[in-house]
């Protein structure tokens, strides 16, 4: 059999010859290191563990040195980046513990599958930390949505989201879904999950116990998703072919299954150790787990359960076969381990043990087939600082007046235009398909600022958003990191509830560009900078490079996730208006801003200059008066202000209250400028009239600008700027136009 | 050993909205002459056996107790081997 | 009054039930594994939601199977009160429980959104505290709801009261508006629409707790009857 393998695979003399190595990403130099590292060349199954071990996956080699530039820890931290996700305390003796991972290239080749990985992968890293899951989100992106090929992924990317999500019963709670013809060819599937636990159940994936078993659980491997790549390194023949598009099928019920019999495990405390086989499968989760506890591991490899015949080493080694994971328990309490999962019908089987030695040790039918350090593995992939260099059209954006454009004088067409932007219209074609529900926690449901779920036992919730507008980051990348941190903030903040940190899933072009590093370099700055002054700390995420399509690269999408707790379920708000009567103030500034703007992109047809400017200072002041407005009691509604201005705020505070309103304000900007402007730092608050006296000193007292701006009144939306009428219109039709485009173009 | 070959399908009088839907599609690809479409599953199962009167007793015992569901559901079957 | 509250590998509205149980009538409430032999305890079987084995083949067919079923097929012939939400409705029909079956929906699609119910039968266990015809907001989750029966079938249902609630916007392509149906003798009721997560009106909907109202009263109604006799 090992002769059957070593004939197909070629010899470590032949990697060396014919420089098979960098066919699966390893450079010349990289290769060299190797060499250095084993004191010898290696053989297939070990450059291809070394392949995946030093990728931009696993070792972050070309944007460690701009993850550094995070802030990463806080009084509330107690776990940062490292782990399989984050964890922040909530008090209590519970924690939240939240992470956004990518699934973009597997789901622009197999949309449904491609996402329910996604969405399997990130929940596994969630119940690996001993939490139970929550709640899901989803930050998508797609090309127009006119195109039919956009329309197949958009639909087969929401069915398998909701394949999962749904079957395995953790409410998708909310996220955002966005079109752009940057994103044609190249959609972006970015999936969080949120968990709950108790500080004493918080697992860390260690190899912990020289002589202690390791135990594979969940279904047996087959050769899906081993990296397509390597089989360049192979003669095309119709079997390479075949395995080459071998996608990762996602099985949700399985992993219920597992989930469940881990979270029992875990509750024993028998556990040392445990780690889901997340990308790299077993290659990863072995050796990160010998890393973290500074030993050794051995793999039986003929002990692995197995779906299909004649596996090699290399390909166990390098499958990404869904619902595994990998733990660590003393001999002693192995019995009670198996028992469980045989209660719950699930493989368990006993793959290795921890060793003293510090190496990554293979063997497999009889034979040693891989004997490679630990510490060379995970901690010694060089790290390149690639160059940078400013694009040309950040220069040349430079000089665009945004404020040129002809004055748009129908304003009543130009919001109905822009509600009809796919990227800003009502997504319930998209969350109906989501049981958001289950689990009996969702407070606040898709659709509103942030989604916010209840935490039984307890009168506190959490609140959760994802957010990136990667226009803006396309234009200024550094201001638009800003305003993706500072947008999510003000989401979380409009829902009543208080900022606790951040996960960030950084999507990018090849990092090879220079101008596509340099959008890198800028936009980590910008959020990193955002996140000490607002004190939301990145407790993790996942970077996806290489995101390009015949044009060239997608916009720079560096998506925030965050969670806030909510201290108090009575401070938990929505957007909509809430009564007849109810008076609107308008918080923040409003400049003739409509550099990225989506007024800009529907109405005028272009996206250039310079995105609306942002101060941190500014920013944090407005959350924290919000907030304290809100928790004060004198908040009916709480809308942040985004795509389409206030003029797209208004209309959707009126559809989702079902309530009109009348609004009248003066301003020195044209009155489609007052309207469409994506000025930063706003929140439209309404107010009751007996408190809106109150709610206005407070926010006066605290130094943010006010303005108020109009009362909830009758069944239109009636907009005066300047002592002049500006648009009139039915909120029942503003609601049909931005109710139907979704479903009108995907009938 | 014994191979079950067996299909599953929609009842005739009982609406498949997943054929209406693949017919509709089918239609506006220019696939003008598809008159219509059923949907249903199809299964393959070996039998430990070489009895052929006996397996096709078992086999329609499967179908009626699990494998389709009479109320909206048809089977049929063929036996090789 | 004692609830069970079924699980089988692959349920997930399971905990749902039982929180909803606890926070409307606070009686005691266990959940019982899919391989249980006795449910003599109990007075009240909640058949919860979920996917119960992926729903793969169909669903609720391998559920049906389960060592449980044939004691919850039982309680039901001894008269105790068996509810079936969702999956719990389908895994009822396929054990022959409930008449007709579940069909996927119309739209072809899953679809989470709450639903405006008309209560058809007030005089069922579960709904006596609901007013004939009063319309009540229940949330759904599912992506074959669609009921379906052949007219005998559902001739039988409208003679007999069987027809529980129905959907004021159908949903999902059900005959005849059918949101819920109950069996012949009225203990066994199963529904689409879930009860047990409208039982908070911070979460969206409390019209759900009737239900559970409804049927502690008729257990002590009869059990009263009973000692008294």
């Amino acid at each position: 059999m090992s002769q059957q393998v070593s004939a197909k695979e070629p010899n470590a003399e032949q990697i060396a010859q014919q420089q098979i190595y960098k066919q699966m990403g390893v450079s010349d130099s990289e290769y060299e290191l190797i060499c250095g590292f084993l004191g010898r060349k290696p053989n297939y199954t070990e450059i291809g563990v070394f392949s995946v071990m030093w990728s931009e996956h696993c070792a972050y080699k070309n944007s460690k040195p701009l993850l550094r530039r995070f802030p990463t820890s806080g009084p509330r931290v107690l776990m940062g980046p490292g782990e399989g996700a984050g964890i922040v305390d909530i008090g209590d003796n519970q924690a939240v513990v939240f992470k956004i991972e990518s699934h973009n290239h597997p789901s622009a080749v197999e949309p449904y599958q491609g996402a329910a990985t996604g969405v399997g992968g990130i929940i596994r890293d969630i119940f690996s930390m001993g939490a139970r899951p929550v709640a899901l989100l989803n930050s998508l992106r797609f090309g127009k949505l006119e195109n039919e090929r956009v329309k197949y992924l958009f639909e087969h990317v929401v069915s398998g989201i909701a394949g999962y999500g749904n079957c395995i019963g953790i409410p998708t709670v909310g996220g955002e879904v966005v079109f752009d013809d940057s994103y044609d060819g190249n959609p972006l599937v970015n999936a969080m999950c949120v968990g709950l636990i108790d500080h004493d159940k918080i697992q860390r994936g260690v190899a912990k116990g020289v002589g202690n078993p390791v135990f594979y659980v969940g279904p047996p491997t087959g050769r899906d998703g081993i990296h397509g790549a390597t089989f360049a390194s192979e003669e095309l023949t119709e079997e390479s072919e075949a395995k080459r598009t071998a996608v990762q099928v996602g099985d949700p019920f399985m992993e219920k299954l597992v989930m469940e019999a881990c979270l029992e495990l875990i509750d024993t405390g028998i556990v040392l150790g445990i780690q889901d086989m997340g990308a790299a499968g077993l290659t990863c989760s072995s050796a990160e787990m010998a890393s973290k506890a500074g030993n050794g591991l051995e793999l039986y490899l003929d002990q692995v359960p197995q779906r299909e015949e004649g596996m090699s080493a290399y390909e166990m080694m390098l499958s990404e076969s869904q619902e595994r994971m990998l733990f660590v328990v003393e001999p002693k309490d192995e019995a009670q381990a198996m028992e469980i999962f045989e209660r719950w019908g699930v493989i368990c089987s006993k793959v290795g043990k921890v060793t003293d030695d510090g190496r990554l040790k293979l063997f497999h039918h009889g034979e040693i087939v891989g004997d490679m350090p630990v510490t060379a593995l995970v901690d010694e992939c060089p790290i390149y600082d690639k160059p940078s260099a400013v694009p040309a059209y950040y220069e040349q954006n430079a000089a665009v007046d945004t404020l040129r454009y002809e004055e748009v004088t129908d304003l009543g067409g130009a919001l109905e235009k822009v509600l009809a932007s796919p990227s800003v219209s009502s997504k319930a074609w998209v969350y109906d398909q989501y049981d958001y529900m289950v689990r009996t926690s969702t407070a606040v449901r898709p659709g509103s600022d942030a989604a916010v779920v209840t935490i039984r036992g307890t009168r506190k919730g959490l609140a959760m958003t994802t957010d990136c507008n990667g226009r803006f980051v396309y234009l200024d990348p550094e201001v638009g990191g800003k305003i993706a941190v500072s947008e999510a903030a003000r989401n979380i903040v409009c829902s009543g509830a208080e900022p606790l940190a951040i996960t960030d899933n950084l999507n990018f072009g090849s990092p090879e560009k220079p101008e596509i590093f340099w959008q890198m370099e800028r936009s980590v700055d910008g959020m990193a900078e955002a996140c000490r002054v607002l004190d939301a700390p990145v407790i993790g995420g996942n970077v996806s490079l290489y995101n390009e399509n015949a044009k060239g690269a997608i916009y720079p999408t560096p998506v925030v996730g965050m969670v806030g707790l909510v201290h108090d379920t009575d401070h938990i708000t929505t957007q909509g208006f809430k009564a007849e009567g109810d008076v609107i103030l308008l918080l923040g500034e409003t400049r003739g801003e409509l550099g990225g703007s989506e007024f800009q992109a529907t109405v005028h047809g272009v996206t250039e200059g310079r995105p609306p400017q942002l101060d941190l200072v500014v920013e944090k002041k407005l959350l924290d008066t919000v907030l304290g407005a809100i928790q004060h009691g004198l908040v009916a509604s709480a809308h942040d202000l985004s795509e389409g201005g206030l003029a797209v705020a208004l209309a959707e505070s009126c559809i989702s209250g079902g309530l009109g309103a009348i609004v009248e304000f003066d301003s020195t900007l044209r009155p489609d400028v007052a309207l469409f402007s994506e000025s930063q730092s706003r929140i439209l608050l309404s107010a009751s009239a007996e408190q809106a006296e109150k709610l206005q000193d407070f926010i006066v007292s605290r130094g943010v600008p006010v303005q108020r701006i109009g009362r909830v009144a009758g069944e239109n939306l009636v907009i005066h700027v300047g002592g002049a009428s500006a648009l009139n219109r039915p909120v029942e039709g503003l609601k049909r136009v931005w109710e139907d485009t979704i479903p009108c173009l995907m009938k | 050993m014994i191979k079950a070959r067996v299909y599953v399908t929609i009842k005739q009088s009982v609406l498949d909205p997943q054929g209406v839907a693949v017919q509709g599609a089918l239609h506006s690809m220019g696939f003008r002459e598809v008159d219509s479409v059923r949907i249903g599953k199809y299964m393959e199962i070996q039998l430990d056996s070489n009895d052929r009167f006996e397996a096709e007793a078992r086999i329609k015992a499967m179908c009626e107790k699990l494998l389709a569901n009479t109320v909206v559901e048809d089977y049929r079957f063929e036996l090789e081997g | 009054m004692k609830f069970a509250v079924l699980v089988f590998p692959g349920s997930n509205c399971d905990i749902d039930c039982y929180k909803a149980v606890e926070d409307t009538i606070g009686e005691p409430v266990d959940y019982v594994w899919h391989t249980a032999t006795d449910l003599s305890a109990y007075d009240c079987i909640l058949v919860p939601g979920g996917f119960s084995y992926g729903d793969y083949l169909r669903c609720g067919a391998i559920s049906r199977f389960a060592p449980v079923m044939a004691e919850v097929a039982k309680a039901a012939d001894q008269g105790k009160y068996v509810l079936g939400i969702c999956n719990g409705f389908q895994i009822l029909t396929e054990a022959g429980l409930l008449p007709g079956t579940l069909r996927r929906n119309m739209s072809l699609k899953f679809r989470c959104h709450d639903t405006v119910l008309r209560v058809e039968n007030n005089g069922n266990p579960f709904t006596t505290q609901y007013a004939a015809g009063e319309e009540i907001t229940i949330p759904i989750a599912h992506g074959e709801g669609n009921y379906y029966c052949d007219e005998a079938t559902h001739a039988q249902l409208k003679k007999n009261n069987q027809i529980i609630f129905k959907y004021v916007n159908n949903p999902n392509g059900s005959i005849d508006d059918i949101a819920g149906i109950s069996n012949e003798r009225g203990n066994v009721v199963g529904m689409m629409p879930h009860p047990e997560r409208a039982v908070d009106s911070l979460l969206g909907s409390d019209d759900g707790k009737k239900m559970f109202t409804s049927i502690l009263k008729a257990w002590r109604d009869r059990h009263e009857s009973a000692s008294v006799r």
